[in-house]
């Protein structure tokens, strides 16, 4: 086929005419996000939508367009890169992505994304919608939780005679993966593990063929498919005086471990200590403000109606409030709870689990407990917010570099490696 | 069913599985369910795993699962029942069956179900059961109906016939659709008419489809013509799924031969030898008619080998019945349904007159487009451009619900404004209007000297009308109106890609926040935002204009957002409603 140019953002490229858009950028350094798009499947599936560009003139996902001569396509302008960032945080918000407790994590595909995007919390509310997760099948466990129905698995996964192993089931924001059991089991070892391959999320896990590898060894942990990667997150911050800073911080609903990873620097905690002095927080003791803070630095979400006190008084007293830590930013692990009414988790622990007392009776209850709320709210519900680091814990170096961002306002350039949701 | 059983006879070019809609609902309607025996005996007759065979049939809502009770109930929860009383009757219904909402009684007679817009608008509450309508009903009624079924009598025998309510028709004679109609007069026409001659009349006529999308009929009908594969099929798109629509059903009722004769001309035009109606499953009970009126055709020679004696015109026709799903009406997804698949919107790779039904090119046109298409020639283009405005020829069937006195079926002249549809209709005190259904616009009282046109690409602020006009009142509640909307787009969006799937359940969430009184301003321009987002977004009609109603809303009506808006400090708290909140927790309080 004849070679031909192509214009993005104004910029005249060559292709082989007929070669896929997503796959000429890529080729040319151009980086155009994409979840559904899997090599040879024609006509492309055009089901997730992040690569929306501006083809002509009209937006359009780039994956269901191949290249010709004098294609116009916008690719990176401020609307677009925003168009496509809200569609991978719409697929955080409507399944439930447990990223530390996902065998997929670092090989996944949507994780990905939200790291090559900058995505440090969804801007949507989390649907926390119920579902299944599938122990069925003889080989395979399906995730209902983690699907962003991207149809792979629907298209390329076949028995030996023609049958399809995966279909939709139901309609609208009920449709799931459906996998047929009798085909399943028919599935030869290497097609069960390349069903797990192909899908872009941990949606479909081969039993007994576990992913998990350090940290390190995964995928997508350290490098960037994007030459300037940075630069296309962070915003500029602006200098201000180098003077000695007060900081609170706190756990709420969370585990302690961002506190941890607060301390995981080593001795550069020494100087760090030259420049601030910690008022209300676990590392002092402090247990209420005695003065107000420059900075505020809240792990963990809201369970209960202390946690939401708390978090408003901390509003109150901190001129910048910073939450770090997936807990914080949208619920995290407590927030598992979330998709189960709160009497089912109360009567499970209290009263039907096997550890409670044969005859109890009693979920605790005292005027002078904190009352447990309906889900897990994450700050930004409760209060303004005005930083978030994402993290599971976030890596030390990221919440010292915000931190010292945002009080010194010293530039810093945030690694891909740093940028992590486990 | 008391319907005779429908022409389930393919075409010789159709492959087998072009049965399955037509054979799920024969187990549909047998055995009130679609049993895992079922399911497993249709996937070995077309040798499909039976995920494949399941995944059919829970797209569609009419196919149950689970038993649906002896006798299945449907309630229209279109916002026009919702007006005019739709929780009266569910509750008569629950009490009258003893079955509840979603479920069957305990002895297995009634089950009771919800289903938006019924295409009987102009004649809520109305329900279907065992899919005959019970329209204008009322507690009493209710209790009529089920008494009168409890005791044997025949649902068929006891059933409403919807009156056409056929309001109004443009004066001095110049009714388009409604003019007198003679079986196979234009099809006679066509002995001494090439395609190309035919095709030529629609562009000087001007007509554009009226299925919402306004796309120059003769365009597509030349465009199909140009393609050399073989056979073409002509498709009428008889879904009428947008809520308030009901334009196709009276056609359908009563000019059956109209629509017929369009789409035997269409395939005089482009050189098709099979004409297939898609005909939503709500309209079972119209069956009968149209299924008489194809026989009438055989019978005169104008269906068939041969016809109207013109020689090697071949024409043959066949119905399809939908079953629930709004998305069907969108056209690839239609042509998906039609093969026996999920009605899922194609991706826009190839459009259906290249490859369509079967991958074959193929015409997909609406009802009222067939209808006028026939009077266009019948009349020919110099009279049909004598109606309308000039750039906007013609008549518009337009179908007229809520706070009015005169519900019913209008056929206008294009030009007309809003404010003289709703002084004809007899619009009641009208406060917001929304035009073309949900996925349309919504208008303020303000904008009511508007017309109604085909013009509004053209800068000009005229607005165009589908055929749903829904006007309510100042009474009623703008974000309960919106919600009602919302979360039936939640509910037909057909899951494939992310920004309508999980974009209608976001907005229907702010929504209700913004019910609630917990919203502020911020959650306004994300409703914007969000709302842009999915139309940018979205693979089909049905995402790209969800958000539609949301967006004009928030515009136009900022004054009654604004007194929604809770009362905090936004600068620094969020408001949640922690009464709520707690509520679950209080329970535990010994
Ligand atoms: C979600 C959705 C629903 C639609 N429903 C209908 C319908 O019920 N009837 C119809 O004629 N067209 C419907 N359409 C438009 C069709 O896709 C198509 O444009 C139309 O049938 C073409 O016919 P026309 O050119 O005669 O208008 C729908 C489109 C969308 C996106
Ligand atoms: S690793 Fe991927 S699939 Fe697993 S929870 Fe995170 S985003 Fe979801
Ligand atoms: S299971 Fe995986 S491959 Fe299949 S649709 Fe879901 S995310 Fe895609
Ligand atoms: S916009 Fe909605 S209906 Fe259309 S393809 Fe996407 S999910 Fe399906
Ligand atoms: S990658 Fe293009 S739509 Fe999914």
């Amino acid at each position: 086929m004849a070679t031909c140019t192509f214009w993005v953002d104004g910029k005249p490229y060559q292709a082989e005419e007929g070669t896929n858009l997503v796959d000429a950028a890529k080729t040319h350094g151009i980086f155009i996000p994409s979840l559904c798009y899997f090599q040879h499947i024609d006509p492309p599936l055009g089901t997730c939508r992040t690569c929306t560009c501006k083809i002509n003139g009209r937006h359009s996902p780039a994956c269901t367009e191949a290249v010709k001569e004098g294609l116009k396509v916008e690719v990176n302008t401020p609307e677009l890169m925003d168009i496509r960032k809200a569609l991978v945080e719409m697929m955080f918000a409507e399944g439930n992505h447990f990223c530390p407790a996902c065998e997929k994590s670092g090989n996944c595909d949507l994780q990905h994304m939200g790291y090559e995007l900058g995505i440090s919390q969804s801007r949507f509310p989390h649907l926390f919608k119920d579902r299944l997760i599938d122990y069925q099948p003889k080989r395979m466990v399906m995730e209902h939780n983690r699907c962003i129905k991207c149809r792979r698995c629907v298209e390329e996964i076949f028995t030996t005679d023609g049958k399809r192993v995966f279909n939709y089931i139901n309609r609208g924001n009920e449709t799931r993966v459906g996998i047929d059991y009798e085909q399943e089991a028919r599935l030869s070892d290497s097609d069960a593990e390349k069903a797990m391959a192909i899908c872009p999320t941990g949606a479909i896990m081969v039993r007994g063929k576990s992913l998990s590898k350090p940290f390190g060894d995964r995928a997508f942990d350290l490098k960037s498919t994007q030459k300037h990667y940075s630069y296309n997150i962070l915003d500029k911050p602006r200098a201000t005086h180098f003077e000695k800073k007060t900081i609170a911080t706190v756990s709420l609903a969370g585990c302690f471990g961002c506190h941890m990873s607060l301390l995981d620097i080593d001795t550069e905690i020494l100087d760090i200590a030259e420049l601030v002095s910690f008022n209300k927080s676990p590392l002092t003791d402090i247990k209420s403000f005695t003065q107000r803070c420059h900075l505020g630095l809240v792990e963990g979400g809201c369970c209960n109606t202390e946690n939401i006190e708390t978090l408003r008084k901390f509003r109150e007293m901190c001129d910048t409030l910073v939450v770090m830590g997936e807990c914080a930013v949208w619920g995290g692990l407590p927030a598992m709870r979330n998709t189960i009414p709160l009497g089912e988790c109360l009567e499970e622990a209290y009263l039907n689990s096997v550890t409670s007392e044969p005859d109890a009776t009693i979920v605790p209850y005292h005027e002078d407990l904190p009352k447990i709320l309906n889900r897990v709210y994450a700050c930004n519900e409760i209060v303004k917010v005005d930083y978030t680091i994402p993290g599971c814990p976030p890596s030390a170096t990221h919440i010292w570099k915000v931190i010292k961002s945002l009080l010194w306002g010293e530039e810093y350039s945030l690694l891909y490696s740093e940028f992590k949701y486990d | 069913m008391g319907t005779r059983s429908h022409p389930n006879n393919l075409f010789s070019c159709e492959p087998n599985r072009s049965k399955l809609l037509s054979q799920l609902w024969q187990h549909q309607i047998n055995n009130r369910y679609i049993s895992e025996d079922a399911i497993a005996a249709l996937a070995t007759e077309h040798n499909l795993s039976a995920i494949e065979v399941a995944g059919v049939a829970s797209f569609y809502h009419f196919f149950h699962r689970q038993p649906a009770g002896r006798h299945t109930i449907y309630i229209n929860n279109s916002i026009i029942a919702e007006l005019k009383g739709y929780e009266r009757i569910r509750e008569a219904f629950e009490r009258e069956t003893g079955a509840r909402l979603g479920s069957v009684d305990p002895t297995g007679t009634f089950g009771l179900f919800e289903t938006p817009c019924i295409g009987l608008s102009d004649q809520e509450p109305a329900a279907l059961i065992d899919f005959f309508p019970f329209t204008n009903l009322n507690a009493i009624k209710v209790k009529e109906i089920i008494r009168k079924i409890k005791e044997g009598r025949a649902v068929h025998e006891i059933a409403d016939s919807p009156p056409a309510n056929i309001r109004f028709l443009p004066p001095n004679d110049r009714t388009l659709f409604f003019a007198p109609y003679t079986r196979g007069e234009v099809i006679r026409k066509l002995a001494n008419l090439t395609p190309e001659e035919v095709i030529e009349q629609l562009r000087i006529g001007e007509l554009a489809g009226r299925g919402g999308a306004f796309f120059p009929t003769w365009k597509k009908w030349s465009t199909c013509r140009t393609f050399p594969e073989s056979p073409k099929f002509i498709v009428c798109n008889a879904d009428e799924g947008e809520p308030g629509t009901f334009k196709d059903r009276v056609l359908l009722q009563h000019q059956p031969g109209s629509v017929i004769e369009g789409m035997i001309t269409a395939g005089f035009a482009v050189g098709a030898a099979y004409g297939i109606i898609y005909l939503r499953g709500e309209y079972r009970w119209m069956l009968p008619t149209v299924e008489e009126e194809i026989d009438q055709f055989y019978q005169a020679g104008l269906l068939g080998k041969n016809i109207a004696g013109i020689n090697g015109f071949h024409f043959d026709l066949r119905l399809e019945v939908g079953a629930g799903a709004y998305v069907c009406g969108e056209e690839t997804a239609l042509l998906e349904s039609m093969e026996g698949k999920r009605g899922e919107p194609r991706t826009k790779w190839f459009y259906p007159v290249e490859k369509g039904y079967l991958q074959l090119p193929t015409v997909v046109n609406n009802v009222e487009t067939f209808a006028a298409a026939t009077r266009l020639l019948q009349f020919g283009s110099f009279e049909y451009l004598k109606r309308g405005i000039p750039g906007s020829a013609g008549t518009k069937l337009i179908s007229v619900s809520g706070d009015c006195q005169r519900p019913g079926l209008y056929e206008i002249e294009w030009g007309i404004t809003v404010a003289e549809l709703l002084e004809i209709c007899g619009a009641e005190d009208p406060f917001f209007i929304q035009v073309s259904g949900p996925s349309g616009e919504c208008i303020s009282i303000k904008e009511k000297f508007r017309r109604i046109s085909m013009l509004d690409l053209l800068a000009q602020k005229d607005i165009r009308c589908g055929g749903s006009f829904m006007i309510f009142n100042r009474q009623r509640d703008l974000v309960h109106i919106l919600l009602n909307f919302c979360s039936f787009f939640k509910h037909e969006s057909c899951g494939v890609c992310t920004p309508c799937r999980a974009g209608n359940f976001i907005l229907q969430r702010k929504l209700e926040k913004i019910s609630h009184g917990l919203a502020d301003r911020n959650d306004l321009q994300d409703l914007r935002n969000w709302g842009n987002i999915m139309k940018s977004t979205s693979r089909c009609g049905l995402g790209k204009t969800a958000s539609n109603s949301v967006l004009h809303a928030v515009d136009k009506f900022q004054d009654y957002f604004a007194k929604r808006f809770a009362e905090v400090d936004h600068s620094i708290y969020r408001q949640i409603d922690e009464h709520a909140a707690i509520a679950e927790y209080e329970r535990y309080k010994p």
